[in-house]
């Protein structure tokens, strides 16, 4: 058997109340795989990365992270819940950037940026000064360190938040929509942060967009969501070009006119 | 350690004093709820009296109701103005929570949206009109829970009048005690009764206010 | 109230507080009176400290903490916030020692006090911790910090400025509260002022007196919160925005 894929789930199922928001879903993700995941409001897509991030619970299946079950330990051939410990450890390959920054605002973007290496993976101050810095040149705010969110744009934000996830080193980045929230001739700064991400081929990526031109020009493949099911997907090129399904073709179409 | 018999002795004589207790605390409040409204209302209808009157509150909300209690039984009569322990107890409560209501009123005629008093303006409505058929309908109602809040401590400040000897529940438990020397069961049983009182009028308030905002909606 | 007006409140408070002790008719009252405020300082600021410590305490256990922690917290602040504050002094003081427990007269002042007004606060420090917006728990998840982590370094930093205002009332009411320690025999300010009353029967002189200095205290607490709550607005002032 070759290596377990990145990411897996497998039959989840999560409800709130009468309403399923996610319907016996399947997905696999491989190391080093970017996929973009569209669809119409409503369809499930922040939940399925909010599950993953162990910000939702989950009513049904299981969610694999490079084979090892996420919120369940395996006793005696079965699933069970697993404790608190075996979730933080598990949760730490993944870091998940917000639609609306979730920036502290009470520090610094260095100060951001280091908190949880310090007291999370124990590094030391100035170990994690040094890596905070590097990724703050990273996505170009070198000269915004010691400035705080509210003295930032919204571009410079969610640059910050970006930087912020990446300095707990995760395998797998999550993007919820993360220029949404961005005036218009801000979304270019963070979209440009994200391509340089994404030419490091070791780093997972699962994002949720409505930038179609990007999802089509970045990402290895296309998860099209629909009532909580994967409708279609495929190979950005084929689907945009020539969709299979009747509801991903009237959601592009529906895109489309929008502009 | 705790005297059952003895607990129904003393019953009587403290329901007694719980309807002292309580006459006190709807006449304090009834004066807090006018008093208020009118200082609020003042206010707003004559802006001279603004300074004045915020200072009266600050003085009487910095300072503690025992003093002001004392203030009113032995300073009164030598400006003339002598008042039993019970009347003395009613006036002083009702003044102090007079301020904090006063407060709250303004509270409410802050939200209610200044279109209202230009709407009245372009309707030729005169001051006192405005005030009594469109600010005041509209300013008092969301408040209410608030005013029920103050109602709840104004109660549990009439064990002060104990001070000056009005037989109310805990002057009455105190006196108990002194003859009998037990204090265990006449003073838990005084809290037994606030925790109740208070208990039953949270829950009253928390419905009061499910309805208004089911009304008002803001 | 403004900062200047405050301010400006206070000096003329102490220079009347100053003026009057100067008078024959007030002169006498002085020594009792500085001992008797003394006596309520030490109360209200070690009542304060436990009223803090309450509220933190029992606030955060009525969120967090395991079902039996948090039930008891539950209880405290109902009962605390529920009987009278005398009547709670009066127990401490009067019913305890029925119990084998007999404390001294200021102890039981102190705790009666600080517990009392720790339940009122306990509910400022939930209200205030709740109110923090919900990203950043959500955040907190997403770097991987334990929920006391989160606490103790995103969420409470971010609750604290919150609560400053109300804790500026809160602590104005302690104050006031420490007068009722004049009934279980402590002889703060309200407790001088009966007694000289008793021996002088100079009622007038000596209330008002008395009534300026828990003013000039009040006046204070409210002036030392307000700075404090400028100085967290310039810190966290970029909390808001964001
Ligand atoms: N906390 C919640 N309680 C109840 N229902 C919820 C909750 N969170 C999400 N939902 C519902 O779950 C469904 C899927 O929500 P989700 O946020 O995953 O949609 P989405 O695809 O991300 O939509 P959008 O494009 O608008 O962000 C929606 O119908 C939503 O109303
Ligand atoms: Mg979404």
């Amino acid at each position: 058997m070759s290596e377990p894929p990145m990411v897996s789930f497998e039959n989840v199922t999560k409800r709130y109340g009468s309403l399923t928001v996610l319907d016996g879903l399947n997905l696999t993700i491989s190391r080093g795989e970017k996929v973009a995941i569209i669809g119409p409001s409503g369809s499930g897509k922040t939940t399925v990365l909010r599950m993953l991030m162990t910000l939702e619970t989950i009513d049904g299946g299981v969610i694999r992270v490079e084979g090892e079950p996420l919120t369940h330990t395996e006793r005696q051939g079965r699933l069970v819940p697993a404790n608190l410990a075996h979730i933080r450890k598990v949760r730490a390959k993944i870091g998940m950037v917000f639609q609306s920054f979730n920036l502290f605002p009470h520090m610094t973007a260095l100060h951001n940026c280091m908190e949880a290496p310090v007291k999370v993976l124990g590094l030391s101050r100035a170990e994690a000064e040094a890596r905070a810095a590097d990724l703050l040149e990273m996505v170009g705010l070198s000269n915004r360190r010691d400035y705080y969110p509210s003295q930032l744009s919204g571009g410079q934000q969610q640059r910050v938040a970006i930087a912020r996830a990446l300095a707990m080193r995760p395998r797998v980045m999550l993007f919820d929509e993360v220029t949404s929230a961005l005036d218009p001739e801000l979304v270019g700064e963070v979209l440009q942060v994200i391509r340089k991400l994404g030419e490091e081929h070791d780093l997972t990526m699962l994002m949720v967009t409505h930038q179609m031109g990007f999802a089509r020009e970045f990402a290895d493949r296309v998860c099209f969501f629909y009532e909580g099911r994967i409708c279609e997907e495929g190979e950005p090129k084929a689907f945009f070009q020539n969709p299979q399904n009747e509801r991903s073709r009237q959601f592009l179409r529906a895109v489309l006119e929008a502009g | 350690m705790w005297d059952w018999a003895f607990t129904l002795e003393i019953l009587p004589a403290l329901a007694r004093a719980a309807v002292i207790t309580v006459e006190v605390t709807i006449l304090g409040f009834l004066i807090a709820l006018t008093l208020g409204l009118a200082l609020a209302v003042c206010r707003i209808a004559l802006p001279w009296t603004r300074l004045p009157i915020s200072l009266l509150v600050e003085l009487i909300r910095s300072t503690p109701l025992l003093i002001q209690i004392f203030f009113l039984y032995f300073v009164g009569p030598s400006f003339g103005l002598t008042l039993d322990a019970m009347t003395t107890g009613v006036l002083a409560v009702g003044v102090h929570y007079a301020t904090y209501c006063s407060e709250v009123y303004r509270a409410g005629f802050e939200s209610v949206p200044r279109g209202q008093w230009e709407a009245s303006v372009a309707l030729n409505l005169g001051r006192a009109t405005t005030l009594r058929d469109v600010i005041i309908p509209q300013a008092i109602p969301p408040v209410v829970p608030a005013l029920g809040n103050y109602l709840v401590a104004l109660f549990k400040e009439t064990p002060l009048l104990s001070a000056i000897a009005v037989l109310e529940l805990m002057q009455t438990a105190k006196i108990i005690g002194s003859q009998t020397f037990r204090y265990t069961e006449p003073i838990t049983l005084v809290g037994l009764f606030f925790l109740a009182m208070s208990l039953v009028s949270a829950w009253a308030i928390r419905r009061v206010e499910a309805g208004i905002n089911r009304r008002y909606r803001r | 109230m403004g900062l200047r007006a405050l301010a400006v409140l206070l000096t003329l408070t102490l220079a009347t507080i100053l003026y009057l002790s100067r008078l024959e008719d007030f002169r006498i009252f002085v020594p009792g009176l500085a001992q008797g405020a003394l006596m309520t300082l030490r109360i209200t600021a070690a009542a304060a400290v436990l009223a803090v410590l309450a509220a933190i305490t029992a606030g955060l256990l009525k969120l967090y903490g395991p079902a039996p922690l948090r039930w008891l917290a539950v209880a405290y602040i109902e009962v605390f916030r529920g009987t009278s504050a005398l009547v709670q002094l009066f127990w401490l003081y009067f019913v305890l020692p029925g119990f084998g427990i007999t404390i001294e007269a200021y102890t039981a002042a102190v705790i009666g006090i600080g517990l009392n007004i720790g339940a009122y606060g306990a509910e400022v420090v939930r209200g205030a911790v709740v109110s923090v917006a919900r990203g950043q728990w959500e955040a907190t998840v997403a770097l991987n910090m334990t929920r006391a982590q989160a606490l103790r370094r995103i969420i409470l930093p971010q609750a604290f400025a919150a609560m400053i205002p109300p804790w500026g009332n809160l602590l104005i009411e302690l104050l006031k509260t420490t007068a009722l320690v004049s009934m279980i025999t402590l002889g703060d300010l309200a407790f001088r002022a009966q007694q000289m009353n008793q021996t002088t029967m100079k009622t007038a002189q000596i209330f008002t007196l008395v009534l300026l200095v828990y003013l000039a205290m009040s006046l204070t607490v409210t002036l030392g919160m307000r700075l404090l709550e400028r100085r967290a607005a310039r810190g966290i002032l970029h909390a808001r925005a964001a």
